[in-house]
Order: C-alpha cells, then sequence, then structure tokens
C-alpha cells in the first residue's frame, strides 16, 4: 500500500523529466546533461530508498510522499528586494548573505558576484553559463549517485543554488551565508543544488540556515558538494529550524586534498522530518576532518544524521561527535561510518554519538560502524544513550538548586560541548540561546527560529511546565 | 625491526591446521539433493513421532519460500542446496552399552582431539556426549545426572523418551520462521543434544558435547535444545574440530536456551572448525542461529565463545531478557587467520525492568582475514531500568586484514543506560618493546600480549576449557611456539 505512492511519485518524477525536459536542462552545460541522465538512469533502478536499506531502516520515507506535490521547473531566478521577504535577525552576525528562494537564487543586483578578493558567489544556474569549465570540472564528482538515491534524484533535476569558487590563496574574511527559504501556497518538491570550490590554501566559511515561511508541506532534497583543495579549510555550519510539516533531507559531500581540514556543524532545533547525510572522502594526506552535531527534537519529530568518512590516504585524522536531547515521542537515528581503507595508515578516527531520552516514548537508534582495513591506526568509537548523571543532579541538589534548574544547567552543558565549537562568535552566542530557549520549552514551537520570520505578531511562547 | 616483525607475524598467522585427519568410517547417507522425500527419509530413519515431521515439512515449506541473506560482511560462492547430503550417520548401528563397543577408529579421533571419553574422563569428569556425524555413539556419566533427574541426551533419543518436553519446548525461542538457516535447520537436522534441568537442581557435571563433522558434502544441521528448570543451574560446553576437507561444509545449527525463574544457564564454545587452507581452500561455513530467553525473573544465560575456526564464522548467540532482574552476558574472542572472515556478535533485548547485559567480544584478526563485530542491543518502552555495558575491542596484526565493529543500540525508554565502546588498534610498540627487553622474544611477545588480550573472556571459561581455548589460540597464531 504505501510503496504505491513512492511508485506513483516515481512515476510522475520520470513523466516530468521527459515532459519538461526543455526548462530542466536550461544552460546547462553538455557534460552536466550527461550527469543528469547518467542520475535519471539511477534513479529509475533505484528509486527511492526503501526501509529496507541499511542506512534508510529506521527512516521512512512514504509516508512524506503521499502528497500531490506542486512541480515547477522553470527558472525563477530573479532579482528581489530580499529584505521585503525576510530579514535575517541575527543582527551582528556580519555575512555575505544570499537567499534561495523555493530553490532559486534571488539577489539584489546580479546572480554571479565577484568579491574583491576574487572569489565568485552566487546562482549556479548562471555559473553553468558563465564559468562551464569549472563547473564541468567539479559538480557531481564527490556526489555518490550510486549509493545515495536521494542524491541521483538531486543530480538528475539539477537546476539552481548556490555557487562559490574561492581562489588559490584567498581568505574570505566574511563568512557566507545561504538562507534557504520555502514559501509557497501549495505543498512543493524541491531540490537545490550547492557547489563549493575551496582552492589551494584558501578558507572560506559557510553558514547554512534552512527556513520555511508557510506552514504548508514542503519536500527539501539537498545536495551540497565541497571540495577542499590541498590546503583549505572549510567551516560549514548548518542550522535547522523549520515548520513541522515540512520535510528536509540533505547530502553534504565533501571531498578533501592534502592537509585540508574541513569541520561541519549541524544543529537541529525544529523540524517535522529532517534526515541528514554527510559523506567526506579524504583523498589526501594530513587531511584533518570534524563533524559535530546536535540535535534537540520534541513532539514527533523524527531526525536521522548519517555520517560517513572515508579515508583513503594515510596520515588524516577525523572526528566525530553527535549530541541528542529527545524529548516527546521524538525518535532519532544517528548512524557513523568511519571507513579506513588498506593504505591509509596512521589514521586516527573517533566516533562519539551520545543521547538523552526525556521520556518513555522517545526512540533511540545508534549505529556506529568502524569498518578498517589498514592496522597502524587508532580508532575507537563510543555510543550511550542514558539520562541525566544522577550524581550530578546530586551536587547540584546539595548545592541548593531546585530538581528543574538543575536539570536545565546540565542539559545545557550536555549540548554546550557541541555548541562551543562554533567559531563565529556571533552566531556562537545565538545558538547558546537558542539552545537554553529549546530546553527550557520556550522554543518548542517552529515560529521560533533562528532567522525568524518576518512576522509583526509579538512572539508568544508556549511553556509547558510539565515538562521540566 | 620492522622486516622482523612481519615476518613472524607471517610465521605465527600463517601456521597449519593441527586438528586436519579424516576418519574413514562406513557411512549411512541419504542421497544428495533436498526435497520433501528427503525429510520424510531422515524422518522415517529416526523413527520420530509424527509431530516432529509435521514440523519439518512446516519448515521446508517456508523455507522454500525464502531467499538466503546477504547482508552480513562475508563473500562466499552460492551454496548448491541441491547437492548436499543431508543426513549421513556411522553405519554400523551405534548402540552401545559400553565405550568397549565403540568402533576403535572412532575413539582413536576422539584421542587426537583429546576428548577424555575414555580414561581421562574419569579424571576430568566431564560428561560428554560425543556427536560424529549427526548420530551420537556415547554417552558417559549418565549415571550421575540420572541421579539428580537431569536429563542428557542426543536429540533423537529425546524424541523417543520425552516428546512431550521436546514438544513444548522446540521452536519457542527459535522459532522455524526465524530466518533461512533456522528454516533449513528445522527442516532437516539430524540430531543433537537435548538436556534438561529440574526444579532446584544444581547439575553436578559440567555438560560437554563435542560436534564433528566427518563425511565429505555433508550439511552439518545440530540441533541444541536446554531448558534449565526453576532454581537449577548447568553449565554447559560445545566445542568442534573438523578434519581438513577439500569442499566447503555447510554448518546451519540451532541452539535454543530457555531459563525459568532463577535458574542459570552457562553455554560456553570454543569453535575450530577447519578454516580452509592459506589461498582460502575449503572450510567450514558456520552459520549458526544460537538464541536464548531469560524466561522467568532473576534468570541468568552467559554465552562465552573462542571462534578460532571455519572459513566463514556467521552467528550471533542472543538473549531475550524477558523476565524482570533477569542477566545476559556474552564474551566472545573471535579470531581470523589467513582468509577467514568472521562476522560475529550478539543481540540482547531486553524486555523485561530492571534487565542487565553485559558484552565483551575481542576481535584478533590477522593474515587475510576479516573479522567484524555486529551486535544489537534493544530496550523495548517497558524495559525499566535496563543496563547494558558493551566492550568490542579489535587488535590487528598485519596490514592486510580488516577489523570492524557494527554495533545497533535501539532504545526505547529514558530509564535505560545503555553504553557502547570500541577501539581498534595493532599490537601497541611500547608493550612489544617492553617484552623483548626483559628478553621474550618476539613469538613469545605476540602471544603473550595477544593471550593478555583475551584474558578477560577465557577467565569465563570453565576451567577444562580454558586450557583448550588457549591452546587453539597459541594453534591460531603462535605457529610453532605452543
Amino acid at each position: 500500500m504505501n510503496t504505491m505512492y513512492t511508485t506513483l511519485i516515481k512515476d510522475k518524477l520520470l513523466e516530468l523529466f521527459e515532459t519538461e525536459q526543455h526548462n530542466i536542462r536550461g544552460n546547462a552545460t553538455p557534460m552536466v546533461n550527461r550527469i543528469r541522465k547518467h542520475a535519471l538512469t539511477r534513479f529509475k533502478t533505484n528509486g527511492f530508498p526503501t526501509t529496507k536499506k541499511e542506512s534508510w531502516r529506521f527512516t521512512d520515507l512514504t509516508p512524506l510522499l503521499n502528497t500531490e506535490f506542486a512541480f515547477d521547473f522553470r527558472n525563477q531566478s530573479k532579482s528581489t528586494d530580499i529584505e521585503k521577504i525576510f530579514t535575517c535577525d541575527v543582527y551582528d552576525l556580519d555575512t555575505y548573505s544570499h537567499t534561495l528562494l523555493n530553490g532559486w537564487l534571488i539577489y539584489k543586483h546580479a546572480p554571479l558576484t565577484r568579491l574583491a578578493d576574487g572569489t565568485i558567489v552566487g546562482s549556479l544556474a548562471k555559473a553553468m553559463e558563465v564559468y562551464p569549465d569549472l563547473v564541468d570540472r567539479y559538480l557531481g564528482k564527490a556526489a555518490a549517485t550510486e549509493q545515495h538515491e536521494m542524491a541521483a534524484l538531486n543530480t538528475a533535476f539539477l537546476q539552481d543554488g548556490l555557487f562559490i569558487f574561492v581562489p588559490e590563496n584567498t581568505n574570505v574574511e566574511k563568512p557566507v551565508q545561504l538562507i534557504n527559504i520555502v514559501n509557497a501556497e501549495q505543498p512543493v518538491f524541491l531540490q537545490p543544488r550547492h557547489l563549493v570550490i575551496v582552492g589551494k590554501n584558501a578558507s572560506i566559511t559557510l553558514v547554512h540556515c534552512d527556513h520555511s515561511l508557510t506552514h504548508n508541506i514542503s519536500f527539501t532534497n539537498t545536495v551540497l558538494e565541497v571540495f577542499a583543495e590541498e590546503g583549505a579549510r572549510v567551516e560549514h555550519y548548518k542550522m535547522q529550524n523549520k515548520g513541522r510539516n515540512s520535510a528536509l533531507i540533505t547530502h553534504s559531500f565533501f571531498h578533501q586534498k592534502e592537509n585540508s581540514r574541513v569541520s561541519s556543524n549541524i544543529i537541529t532545533l525544529n523540524g517535522g522530518f529532517t534526515k541528514n547525510i554527510v559523506e567526506v572522502t579524504i583523498d589526501g594526506t594530513k587531511c584533518e576532518s570534524d563533524h559535530y552535531g546536535l540535535y534537540l527534537v520534541d513532539s514527533n519529530q523524527h531526525v536521522d544524521n548519517q555520517l560517513n568518512i572515508d579515508h583513503r590516504a594515510p596520515g588524516s585524522t577525523s572526528n566525530q561527535l553527535y549530541k541528542g536531547i529527545l524529548d516527546d515521542e521524538a525518535k532519532a537515528v544517528f548512524s557513523g561510518k568511519v571507513m579506513v581503507r588498506r593504505h591509509a595508515q596512521q589514521t586516527k578516527a573517533f566516533q562519539n554519538n551520545k543521547n538523552i531520552l526525556l521520556t518513555d516514548e522517545a526512540k533511540a537508534n545508534t549505529q556506529p560502524h568502524l569498518e578498517i582495513y589498514a592496522d597502524d591506526v587508532k580508532c575507537s568509537h563510543g555510543a550511550t544513550v542514558g539520562q541525566l548523571d544522577p550524581n550530578a543532579m546530586f551536587y547540584l541538589r546539595s548545592r541548593g538548586l531546585c530538581e528543574r534548574t538543575a536539570r536545565q544547567m546540565m542539559m545545557i552543558a550536555f549540548a554546550g560541548e557541541v555548541v562551543q565549537k562554533i567559531s563565529i562568535d556571533a552566531l556562537r552566542a545565538r545558538i547558546t540561546n537558542m539552545v537554553e530557549k529549546r530546553l527550557k520549552g520556550e522554543l518548542s514551537i517552529c515560529e521560533q527560529c533562528v532567522l525568524h520570520c518576518n512576522s509583526k505578531e509579538p512572539t508568544s511562547f508556549n511553556i509547558d511546565l510539565s515538562k521540566l | 625491526m620492522a622486516d622482523k616483525n612481519n615476518q613472524i607475524l607471517e610465521e605465527v598467522t600463517g601456521s597449519d591446521y593441527k586438528y586436519g585427519f579424516y576418519t574413514d568410517i562406513e557411512m549411512d547417507q541419504a542421497p544428495p539433493g533436498l526435497t520433501e522425500e528427503t525429510i520424510r527419509f531422515i524422518s522415517a530413519k529416526k523413527n520420530e513421532p509424527q509431530f516432529m515431521l509435521d514440523f519439518r515439512l512446516r519448515a521446508f515449506q517456508h523455507w522454500q519460500t525464502l531467499e538466503e541473506p546477504k547482508w552480513a560482511h562475508v563473500d562466499y560462492p552460492p551454496i548448491k542446496y541441491q547437492d548436499l547430503i543431508y543426513y549421513s550417520a556411522p553405519r554400523k548401528q551405534p548402540k552401545y552399552d559400553s565405550i568397549d563397543e565403540v568402533d576403535p577408529e572412532l575413539l582413536e579421533t576422539f584421542e587426537k582431539l583429546g576428548i577424555p571419553l575414555d580414561e581421562q574422563k574419569m579424571l576430568a569428569g566431564v560428561a560428554v556426549d560425543a556427536v560424529m556425524d549427526s548420530v551420537s555413539v556415547g554417552s558417559t556419566f549418565k549415571k550421575t545426572l540420572a541421579e539428580h533427574g537431569v536429563i542428557f541426551c542426543s536429540f533423537s533419543e529425546a524424541l523417543q523418551k520425552h516428546p512431550e518436553l521436546i514438544k513444548k519446548y522446540m521452536g519457542t525461542v527459535v522459532p522455524h520462521t526465524d530466518n533461512f538457516f533456522a528454516a533449513l535447520n528445522s527442516a532437516v537436522f539430524s540430531d543433537g543434544s537435548f538436556a534438561y534441568i529440574p526444579k532446584g537442581v544444581r547439575c553436578p557435571l559440567e555438560l560437554s558435547t563435542y560436534f564433528r563433522i566427518n563425511a565429505a558434502n555433508t550439511g552439518q544441521f545440530e540441533r541444541t535444545l536446554i531448558v534449565a528448570e526453576e532454581g537449577s543451574y548447568v553449565s554447559y560446553m560445545e566445542g568442534c574440530t573438523a578434519p581438513i576437507r577439500d569442499e566447503n561444509q555447510l554448518h546451519a545449527a540451532i541452539v535454543e536456551i530457555i531459563a525459568h525463574k532463577n535458574a542459570e544457564v552457562k553455554y560456553s564454545t570454543v569453535q575450530n572448525w577447519w578454516p580452509g587452507d592459506k589461498q582460502g581452500k575449503g572450510g567450514v561455513y558456520n552459520f549458526v542461529t544460537k538464541r536464548g530467553i531469560c524466561e522467568g525473573e532473576n534468570a541468568k544465560i552467559s554465552w562465552t565463545q573462542v571462534e578460532t575456526g571455519s572459513a566463514i564464522t556467521w552467528k550471533y548467540p542472543s538473549l531475550i531478557l524477558k523476565g524482570d532482574n533477569t542477566t545476559g552476558e556474552f564474551y566472545s574472542v573471535a579470531v581470523t587467520n589467513n582468509k577467514q572472515q568472521a562476522d560475529t556478535g550478539t543481540k540482547m533485548i531486553h524486555l523485561g525492568k530492571n534487565t542487565k547485559s553485559t558484552i565483551i567480544s575481542k576481535g584478533i584478526s590477522g593474515g587475510k582475514s576479516n573479522n567484524s563485530y555486529r551486535g544489537l542491543v534493544k530496550t523495548t518502552r517497558n524495559a525499566a531500568n535496563a543496563r547494558n555495558f558493551s566492550q568490542c575491542d579489535s587488535l590487528l596484526l598485519g596490514d592486510q586484514c580488516g577489523a570492524h565493529t557494527f554495533p545497533y543500540l535501539d532504545v526505547g525508554n529514558r530509564s535505560s543506560i545503555v553504553e557502547h565502546e570500541a577501539t581498534t588498534s595493532k599490537i601497541s610498540e611500547d608493550q612489544l618493546f617492553y617484552c623483548l627487553q626483559r628478553g621474550i622474544d618476539m613469538e613469545g611477545a605476540i602471544g603473550l600480549i595477544v593471550n593478555g588480550y583475551a584474558k578477560e573472556v577465557l577467565s569465563k571459561l570453565p576451567m577444562e576449557f580454558a586450557v583448550e581455548a588457549q591452546k587453539l589460540l597459541s594453534i591460531s597464531l603462535e605457529g610453532s611456539v605452543g
């Protein structure tokens, strides 16, 4: 019965690919269209991932696909006064801000801009026209469409998204912020595609936020490809704070060359359904790769973090730390995998997942996997699911704190380990504040988001004292 | 230094299987192939009651609907189920009153294995129910056991003498629908062991069964059922060595354990089936379904396994902690060498309140082998205060092998605490240096470190077994040094 929906939507997508071919192809290069075709064949064979697949065992897509989605493949990239739609309310966060509205880049002046230091930032659709060589060289090279059905689907239908190229030895001073807004009257199915190329010894910080302006059902299937060349440094932050009716699948593919350093930080505060797939390929020696995650989920939220780190070259270090607090009937899945190939000697890999369950209805599934083929390695992993430490609780209580305050304090400290890794001060302060509010129960409604929607109504807090 | 290390590692990890020999006894075989006829043949041959035949046929019908699972981290050529022989028994009818009547060749086999069946039985104090290709050929210490009311006999004998017990318990822990290999076993199992410990009895002896696969091309389908009534205790040992044969042999056994209120069952395995040669040719496929259930309050079951043999070991001795305050334990050492593959671990299903489980797994891989730990810890919503601790370490001896850890933690309530930790590393240079500096040679040092590494598990084995297990570890890893 359930599989019927997936078949229906699969058939519809395959049909649309034919009928909307002209729009979908747009100005994409022949190379991109070849990749597209290839990915479509993959999608045709593999379809949507089912719970029979190991990495989707606890995450069922079928109920989400039971919706009449509206598809629009016409180019909607345009010049708009963004401030009319949305303003970021982290006022002291100084960034180069870019906005994606329903999967298309909207801009003030030009779709593609060149910063003073030579960095190119803007629409991917435009970049395919202006810098076809650059796009051809990188696009689709990191996103493995064989293993990832949803990435195959995204690749088949890719049209627009953010494109960044940082030339060699360039340090992009301000973080580049991408705000992904969904504002639609009908249920939409969006597939933004981002491409980030960081040249030799260059560095960049990316801040990626997801928002919905309406409470309509939306399904976003994003693919981000990041290429870190020799000695490059990339910091990636992702904030997820969406409405209950939104489904968000994000693939982040990082490809690391020698001496490069990548860190990612995914913070999930609200959202109906979230699946984050982080795939790291370490292809050079002496790389560092740090991946952090925090999820604070409640009601019937479902969050699934899948993290694969593939050590293909010797002497690199990777580190994973994912933490979560689960309330109500929330469900969290963590599947981390460290793969150390035969030649990747002297690899150090650490993996840790910690969960706190606040109710008997919440559920945590965690699978920290190690697959190691080299002998001169140091790898460890750990996973815990439990509650707050009773000894620490006793200590705080004995100092005269009430149970509620003590609990909050401990939960904030628990989350703090991940939040402290954020290196942008303004963002860290904001997230700390959000996490505190969230843990105090003041943020259990989706309206209160990081960069909250531009509504004129006064914010109201729905504090459920029984939960504290 | 590094070269020398490698050379010694190679010697150590490349040593031959010492228990390779083949006993020439005439066999009574079923024709190859698997049909309903084969099952009726086996059932008739064993003079089984009707309910048993029905059970087998149900299992067979279900098996036909199943596909062979492929998810494990192991690689083997497809098994041709229709080419296997599903029944083989020593032809000389093994109805012996005393040990003297047993085929001397068979006794010789056992002596080579060091099974304390003959005079040694008194010294070792072990009741042995030796199983040679599916038919039980000798039992000792029956009398002592009988005095305490303990039933310990072959599965076929139990079917004749205690059909009501078999009917009541068989298939309750591992139903015939459980998995592909369990369904196959349920359809064609030839024999096995049955142990029943009555209420309040502490079994005076450690029960032991030695399994051996002997005839070529014979799938070995054992079935073990252990029932421990309220307040009883039993320690059960299973050990196996198989002779060198060229073709792969499938071993798909089922072990079921039922522990009632306050009962304790300790199940120890030393597994040393033939692992195949250095090129990965031949060897036994060990695809076993083992599961125990702590049915009543305060029951306790522990699995201890030392796995050094088999071309492929693919098994997860599991426990269902159903009663409140029940305890489950799993201790494992898995050694793989040459081209061996192991995908083993456990499942702990916490259903009752205040249930506890401990998992200690030590994987050692050498040569070109792959060794995986795969385990599930699940606590359901009602399993309040469930507690689990898992530790899964892997040791790599060489740069051609692989060590993998695949834990699954499913936690369904707020009061349980589930912890998992694992490390993977090679033998530390510091430890080696320390040993060498104290005048221990390289081979000895590696042996010492590996033994120390596995000690936590080996110490859980019954004494008689611990000796054999250490011997096996030595043979598997230490080459000529023993």
